[in-house]
């Protein structure tokens, strides 16, 4: 079995964001950064496939050279080897997203055998654009399904199942070489162990320069020039604050009577 | 004029679902800024044609169901997706939209595959002209992104509860027109075999009316039993922060935010919850929100409407008492 995870780097939010004065991305003077969370258990799941059933697992990502940092947390988790598709840093639109990883799939492919399955998380923390894998799945013909909660491997395919919109489950059968699109929940992702961390930082990062944003249309367009790409980012704003007056009912124990007679002024509690 | 757009629309026992008509009322605005163009809902399943005609009402002049045996069961995505790009494509569509559910989101992403152009996710608002400007949700809302989205059709997928419903958009019923996509057996591979149904008796999150809410403060898995004693006395659901489910304190079935559920009850109690941006992005809809957290400076103070400073394990069993001795 062999299984390729594309991962993100993304910045660590805390209580709230603040913009670049340009307003073009999230001023990270302050933070820290982290892999999106669904994709951090897409990496668990490839672990665990691999410790399960045996086979070689990689982690790719398209970022800046510093996201060489997120490809080692996940192989400190028990990922083989890492590939970054290096941009300046710059922010690329999905579709050139997953031009590029389909092109470095190929590349992997002819180098070292298949991937019978590549993982993606069902959408980026940051961006949100529920479509990566999607992408890459139908450029490369390969069968996909996005939202997965739980995976089982079978001889040749794989049971996915995800929760359906009315509540229960819904079961999916897919034909091995195939993509998913994971969310959190699946599994709960361990800690790296402080060898397995040690072990990450001595690994090689595979590096393949993917040119700069000029080359990125061409990129999406698999050729011709003037394609369209999008949606184009023009600036970036906070949502309208939805401040409240805070309302202190007390300190300690003592509340308790203050904090019941709300509930039952608002009606949760009956009097 | 400018070609139609297209709207998916979801349903379940023979009613449109509400994000599809929220898709509904956005594409009529949009029509409108378009100087009148029409909207065409798509429709698959069985009971598609009923639905179909009704959302006349909501402002549809066309309803069209895919009239396709292979696709009249189980959800397929790269099916539906195949299905709605050709019909966009045979209807010279000027714009596609999805709702932002999950499927909504898959089977648009399947169809911009296939089509080969962009797609933006989450769209609050589009103003079309030359050149189209979006703004669209990233971080799950908690930041928006103004973007413009140039294509022969635009794709976008709505974010939930953008627009509301408008149920007077129309008065005659939209017209139903069958629909026989051009679908390959290779699309038609991927669907569901399968169906579980949810487990029965426990109070739903997203439907509770009260939800009880513990983070890191609440210190270790044994210690929510202070809270589910709490959620017990009013009939609540308990939720938590992502760092009590990476601790494995509790299920990720029970997680509020950007990569858990969204909730909007009457009144959300946040225990020992510091109230971070991707926490705040699924709980801002509640009515009320009471924080109960020892640091008053806490980022949760800017959005609750409450609050009791202190230590939880002493304030959250004083209250549970307190209810006990009034009952
Ligand atoms: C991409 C991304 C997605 C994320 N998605 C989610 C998500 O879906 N849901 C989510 O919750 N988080 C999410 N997070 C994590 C989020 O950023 C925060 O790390 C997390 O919400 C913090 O949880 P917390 O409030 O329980 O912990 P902390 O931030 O550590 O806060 C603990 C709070 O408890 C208080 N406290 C401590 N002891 C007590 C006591 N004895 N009594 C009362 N109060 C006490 C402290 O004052 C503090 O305010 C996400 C992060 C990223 C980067
Ligand atoms: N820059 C990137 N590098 C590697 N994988 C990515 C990148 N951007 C997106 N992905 C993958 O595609 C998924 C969906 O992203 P998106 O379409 O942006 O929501 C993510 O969860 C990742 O698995």
């Amino acid at each position: 079995m062999n299984i390729l995870v594309c991962v993100k780097r993304v910045p660590q939010t805390g209580g709230r964001i603040v913009l670049t004065a340009d307003g073009q991305e999230i001023d990270t003077k302050f933070l820290g950064f982290t892999i999106s969370p669904h994709e951090e258990c897409g990496v668990e799941e490839a672990v665990r496939i691999i410790e399960a059933g045996g086979g070689s697992s990689a982690v790719l990502t398209l970022g800046p050279a510093a996201a060489e940092e997120q490809l080692r947390d996940a192989m400190a988790l028990g990922i083989d080897r890492a590939i970054l598709l290096e941009t300046d840093g710059s922010e690329w639109d999905p579709m050139s997203t997953a031009a590029a990883i389909v092109d470095a799939v190929r590349t992997q492919e002819a180098a070292n055998g298949p991937f019978d399955l590549i993982v993606f998380g069902n959408e980026s923390a940051d961006s949100g654009g529920f479509q990566v894998g999607i992408r890459v799945a139908v450029a490369l013909g390969r069968p996909v399904v996005s939202g997965l909660k739980g995976l089982t491997m079978g001889s040749g395919s794989v049971t996915a199942r995800r929760e359906s919109a009315g509540g229960g489950w819904e079961t999916y059968e897919l034909t091995l070489p195939a993509v998913v699109g994971v969310k959190e929940g699946i599994n709960l992702p361990r800690y790296p162990s402080v060898p397995g961390r040690l072990r990450a930082r001595k690994k090689e990062v595979e590096r393949v320069a993917v040119g700069a944003t000029a080359s990125r249309a061409a990129l999406a367009a698999g050729s011709a020039t003037g394609a369209p790409i999008g949606p184009v980012k023009v600036v970036l704003r906070l949502p309208e604050a939805q401040g409240s007056e805070v309302e202190i009912l007390g300190r300690g124990a003592e509340a308790a009577p203050a904090v019941v007679d709300m509930l039952q002024r608002i009606g949760v509690l009956g009097s | 004029m400018s070609g139609p757009i297209v709207v998916l629309v979801e349903h379940a026992a023979g009613e449109p679902d509400r994000v599809s008509l929220e898709t509904l009322a956005f594409a009529r605005g949009l029509a409108n800024a378009l100087g009148g163009a029409t909207v065409e809902a798509l429709l698959f399943g069985d009971a598609g044609a009923g639905v179909g005609a009704s959302l006349g009402a909501h402002g549809a002049a066309t309803a069209h169901v895919v009239a396709d045996a292979r696709l009249a069961g189980a959800y397929a995505p790269g099916a539906w997706g195949a299905t709605l790009g050709e019909l966009a494509t045979t209807r010279g569509a000027a714009a596609v939209l999805a709702p932002g559910s999950d499927r909504g989101a898959e089977v648009l992403a399947h169809a911009a595959a296939r089509l080969g152009l962009p797609l933006a996710a989450n769209v609050l608002s589009v103003t079309p002209g030359a050149s189209w400007s979006v703004t669209r949700q990233r971080w799950a809302g908690s930041l928006l992104e103004d973007a413009t989205l140039d294509a022969p059709i635009r794709l976008m997928s709505m974010a939930p509860h953008a627009v509301a419903v408008d149920e007077r958009a129309g008065s005659a019923p939209a017209m139903v027109a069958p629909f026989a996509p051009n679908v390959g057996d290779a699309d038609l591979v991927v669907r569901v075999t399968g169906h579980e149904p949810p487990a029965k008796g426990s109070i739903s999150l997203t439907d509770a009316k009260v939800v009880v809410g513990g983070g890191r403060g609440v210190g270790s898995s044994d210690a929510f039993a202070e809270l589910e004693e709490l959620a017990e006395l009013l009939g609540a659901a308990v939720g938590v922060s992502r760092v009590v489910t990476s601790n494995g304190w509790r299920p990720h079935t029970q997680q509020i935010g950007q990569t858990g559920q969204r909730i909007a009850p009457d009144l959300y109690i946040a225990c020992g919850i510091s109230g971070a941006i991707q926490h705040i992005v699924g709980c801002k809809s509640a009515k009320r929100i009471l924080a109960i957290n020892t640091d008053a400076e806490s980022p949760i103070m800017g959005i609750a409407d409450y609050a009791v400073i202190g230590d939880l394990h002493t304030i959250v069993p004083a209250i549970s008492a307190e209810i006990r001795r009034r009952a």
